[in-house]
């Protein structure tokens, strides 16, 4: 019977070989599939693992992590509620992360490679001191501001949004979309407590995951009026030049008439440019764009930041929250020539003309800042896990000179008069200059009107401290006089409490 | 491992070659090594300890040394009753289960709040219990030593085990589904918080009779066949209990929807049965019948479902595991992320987290240890469980009965059958059944009756290796004289 216990001997040698050799494909050939597969929940807890670090405003701490005693150690949560939702995104353990949670997940992680000085002493010295903290730009005033006076808006709008900048170095001061969402329910350990608020969220027809302030995109109305006078003011119309206007006037070859607001506005056949603005008269501004032509218009507004998809708003240069392209739109007809028609719709900021409240704060920034627009930026500051050091400092950066300091002048004086006498009065300030636009923007026949307001307000010496953009989605009749009352708040609360400056 | 096999050429396995048979117990061998395993043990709870609390407490050593203190107790019963026993096996089963033990109670750790972690007591969790089974298992193989002072012995009983084991096998399958099913799988007797699983004790006895049956039956079977197509097919009458042990693999299989056991047993009774006959034909038989029964199994699975529904779907998880990764093939997916997160080197004892794998401390233990010690240390491992293997197969090559060669060789197989079919199963080699890995996984019976298994390889490898003693009482003769016989059978016939 020796021979086939030797034999079964050889058998077993065989049976462990092929275990062997399939221990060996699983463990070292697929090895790092395995590791890194979406199934493997070791990825995650890894992640949480390590105290992610903070994300700050004004001091306060907005996103931070407490430890637990479940198997992932850390717990997200967002002290400031809905009030940042926008800015700051979510950390979710099962869902994609979002906002500057995601722009800056690696250094608040701890993994970036800037980190590796603090992870090789964290492995000298035993500590587990966690990742980086990012310190925002927002003024926890404004921010606080924007978000109480957007939901208690006087003129029951349920969506809106609204931002504003430093003009003179692009740092965001306040960042609001309405209706927001409370992050942290997203951040739950329990992943179908997580999913549940999730899908709550995504199914609410108010779309509050939405981030209004940047990426999503309504007709501007009158605010365009702007971009429309800065291009007049290019080509040899001054600010006190008549321009045509009249209760009501018809483009060429089409027949529906533009009329103005009311019918108290520039009744007389001509006006001048400042009053055209200051008292936000369409037929002028009809006129002026077609006299002035697609192209021009359709330049000047780029030349503003119109059809930029690429900007981004967090760190300068880097990755930050992605931004809609604000669009001038299609104004031909379909044999290629340009629609009269539509570019006279068009030039009051209707037809096909769509504007993200961002590109609304960065225009009246740029009037606001002698025609320079900066780069908008959320991070102002990298701070190492222990605090003690800084990895990255904004430094503010000029995006592109829409017009020149003569032509920013002329606006600023422009809107000044709106401000002071004309729609915008609610937005005053005492003890500052503000200048403005509101705009009331056409959604659809049978919807309420859009209400806008785009602004600056500008210190005792002249230098620019806040612009602002405010929008009212579907607010109805008042809509614009609300956006320019909240907009003249937040840039107040900014003046007062300057954030990040 | 392999230094169990270091020390220079065994005089005895010298002895053999050269005709004459020399006495060395080489039992200060065995202390030694045992000493040296309980030393890794130890270490790995140090380690443990380490990855897991930031600290190793003052304490570390006390599972290694409660278990180095049972071995112990069993190496002296080994030195007194058995004292031409292998000394490797008791080293290699005591570091295997040593380690079982550690990697229990660092799962134990893991799950506990991190501010108790400390103060986990030894014998608390699934670890302190396996710690109390492994001290009542190693007692139970101590006292099987000492009652069983000739391995012949137990073939007196063998009808009586044959009896006892179909009744333990079939015991599950007809007591109701509340005390005898767990996920899915009736192989438990649980009375309050206590169950076994008598299908372990089973494979014992069952081995036992298989054995005392076909040295009863051995010439019948190998010589009195009718050639057919090749192939050397036994008369009916002969056949008979193939196919009723045929048969309880597959009632196994339908009532206690467990494929793992089914073949086990079958690979057992074949492989006994080739041994015994030294035809190739069995074994031909035994796969024909085994791939046919599994395709059957398979067919049938996948047309009327049924019983055969488990296997089907078992099978469908074998050939894509993630086609369905969050759910039916959860576990296997999880069981291969795990090995794979392990990599060559792992992640060190308490590194990684074996809490998140299902099962981790039954059938994946495998998978739970491999994510720390990853390929070289699983690759360690299994030449552990190959040396036990081959030491069981070595011990029957060197015994002089036939009862023992078949009783040796049988449970050194079945052994490694085991280890290959679960951790075939969760590395996904082959479909997955669930099984316990032998000394590794928790559970009370599987560690018994794996203990009582390497008893008997203890008792027959030490009949092996005894110098001969022949009625003029000689330390040392030529080999080659007249076998003893066993109880009741016939001589062994020398076939020309």
């Amino acid at each position: 019977m020796n021979a086939p216990l030797r034999r079964v001997g050889v058998v077993v040698m065989v049976l462990f070989g092929l275990l062997f050799a399939n221990l060996n494909w699983i463990q070292a050939y697929k090895a790092d599939e395995y590791r890194t597969s979406d199934y493997n929940g070791r990825v995650q807890v890894a992640e949480y693992d390590h105290k992610r670090g903070n994300i700050e405003a004004g001091g306060t701490a907005l996103a931070t992590s407490k430890a637990t005693n479940g198997t992932l150690k850390f717990l997200r949560t967002y002290p400031g509620g809905a009030k940042y939702a926008h800015v700051l995104g979510y950390k979710p353990v099962n869902l994609a992360d979002q906002g500057i949670e995601r722009v800056e997940n690696d250094f608040l992680a701890g993994t970036s490679d800037t980190l590796i000085g603090d992870r090789l002493k964290d492995m000298f010295t035993g500590d587990d001191t966690g990742g980086g903290n990012v310190l925002l730009t927002l003024s926890k005033r404004a921010q606080d501001v924007a978000y109480d006076q957007l939901r208690n808006n006087q003129v029951g709008a349920k969506r809106g949004a609204a931002i504003a900048i430093d003009p003179s170095t692009g740092a965001v001061q306040a960042l609001v979309s309405m209706p927001s969402f409370d992050p942290s329910p997203l951040a739950s350990h329990n992943g179908n407590e997580a999913a549940a608020a999730f899908n709550k969220l995504e199914q609410d027809p108010d779309g509050p995951l939405k981030n209004r302030a940047l990426s999503e995109t309504l007709p501007p109305g009158s605010t365009f009026k702007i971009v429309v006078a800065a291009a007049a003011l290019e080509n040899g119309i001054g600010k006190t030049t008549q321009i045509p206007a009249g209760p009501s006037w018809t483009p060429p070859t089409s027949g529906s008439p533009i009329r103005n607001a009311d019918p108290s506005i520039c009744p007389n056949p001509q006006v001048s440019l400042l009053d055209a603005v200051t008292y936000s008269c369409n037929t002028g501004f009809a006129q002026l764009g077609v006299q002035l032509g697609a192209d021009t218009l359709k330049e000047k507004a780029r030349q503003f930041g119109f059809e930029q998809d690429d900007l981004t708003v967090g760190q300068l240069g880097e990755d930050g929250l992605p931004t809609a392209a604000s669009r001038t739109g299609d104004m031909q007809n379909p044999d290629g020539s340009t629609d009269p028609a539509a570019l006279a719709q068009s030039s009051i900021g209707q037809n096909n003309v769509r504007m993200t409240p961002l590109q609304g704060a960065l225009i009246a920034a740029a009037v606001a800042n002698d025609g320079k627009q900066q780069r908008p930026y959320l991070v102002r500051q990298l701070l190492a896990p222990d605090r003690t050091t800084s990895y990255y400092t904004a430094k503010s950066r000029e995006l592109r000179q829409p017009v020149s300091p003569q032509v920013a002048a002329d606006l600023r004086e422009m809107m000044v008069g709106v401000v002071q006498k004309g729609t915008g009065r609610k937005a005053a300030i005492s003890g500052y200059t503000v200048g403005g636009k509101t705009g009331t923007a056409q959604s659809a026949p049978d919807r309420p009107d859009h209400g806008w307001f785009v602004g600056f307000a500008l210190d005792k010496n002249g230098k620019p401290v806040s612009a602002v953009c405010v929008m009212l989605e579907q607010a109805g009749s008042g809509g614009s006089a609300e956006a320019a009352r909240i907009g003249g708040q937040i840039m107040r609360a900014a003046i007062a409490d300057p954030g990040g400056r | 491992m392999t230094v169990a096999a270091t020390p220079a050429p065994s005089p005895a396995i010298a002895g053999e070659q050269s005709g004459v048979r020399l006495a060395r117990s080489r039992r200060n061998a065995e202390l030694s090594l045992l000493l040296l395993a309980m030393v890794l043990v130890a270490a790995y709870g140090a380690t443990v300890e380490a990855n897991l609390l930031d600290t190793v407490t003052p304490d570390f050593w006390m599972p290694a040394a409660a278990l180095g203190a049972v071995f112990l107790g069993l190496h002296l019963v080994i030195r007194f009753l058995a004292p031409f026993a292998d000394p490797a096996l008791l080293p290699a089963v005591a570091l295997l289960n040593g380690l079982g033990v550690g990697f229990l109670r660092r799962f134990d750790l893991g799950e506990a709040p991190v501010d108790d972690r400390e103060s986990l007591a030894i014998f608390a969790g699934v670890g302190g219990r396996q710690l109390a089974w492994t001290l009542g298992a190693v007692i139970l193989a101590a006292a099987l030593l000492a009652i069983m002072r000739d391995h012949r012995s137990v073939s007196r009983y063998a009808y009586t085990l044959g009896l006892g084991g179909i009744v333990l096998v079939m015991l599950p399958a007809v007591l109701p589904a509340s005390i005898s099913e767990r996920n899915g799988a009736k192989l438990w007797i649980q009375v309050g918080s206590i169950s076994i699983q008598p299908g372990e004790f089973a494979k014992l006895a069952l081995l036992v009779f298989f054995a005392y049956y076909l040295v009863r039956k051995r010439e019948v079977l190998s010589l009195a066949s009718r050639r057919f197509l090749g192939v050397d097919f036994p008369r009916g009458r002969d056949l008979g209990p193939v196919v009723v042990v045929w048969l309880i693999s597959l009632l196994v299989l339908v009532f206690e929807k467990d494929l793992g056991t089914s073949l086990l047993y079958f690979g057992m009774f074949v492989v006994t049965l080739y041994i015994a006959t030294e035809r190739v034909s069995w074994l031909l038989i035994g796969l024909v019948l085994f791939f046919g029964g599994a395709y059957l199994a398979y067919f049938l699975g996948s047309t009327i479902g049924g019983p055969f529904a488990n296997f089907y779907v078992r099978a469908e998880i074998w050939l894509d595991p993630f086609a369905d990764p969050t759910d039916k093939g959860y576990q296997l997916v999880q069981g291969l992320l795990a090995l794979g997160t392990g990599g060559l080197f792992g992640a060190g004892p308490g590194g990684g987290q074996p809490e998140i794998l299902p099962e981790v401390e039954n059938d994946f233990i495998f998978a739970g240890i491999g994510e720390e010690i990853g390929l070289f240390g699983l690759s360690a491992l299994l030449v552990v469980y190959l040396l036990i293997v081959e030491r069981g197969l070595r011990a029957a090559l060197a015994v002089r009965d036939s009862f023992g060669k078949l009783l040796a060789g049988g449970l050194a197989f079945t052994l490694g059958l085991q280890v290959f079919v679960i951790v075939g199963g969760i590395s996904g080699l082959i479909p997955l059944t669930g099984q316990t890995t032998p000394f590794l996984s928790a559970g009370g019976s599987s560690l018994m009756a794996n203990w009582l298994l390497i008893a008997v390889l203890l008792r027959v490898s030490d009949g092996a290796r005894r110098p001969v003693t022949g009625s003029g009482g000689k330390a040392a003769r030529p080999s080659g004289g007249p076998p003893e016989q066993l109880h009741g059978a016939p001589t062994e016939v020398i076939k020309p």
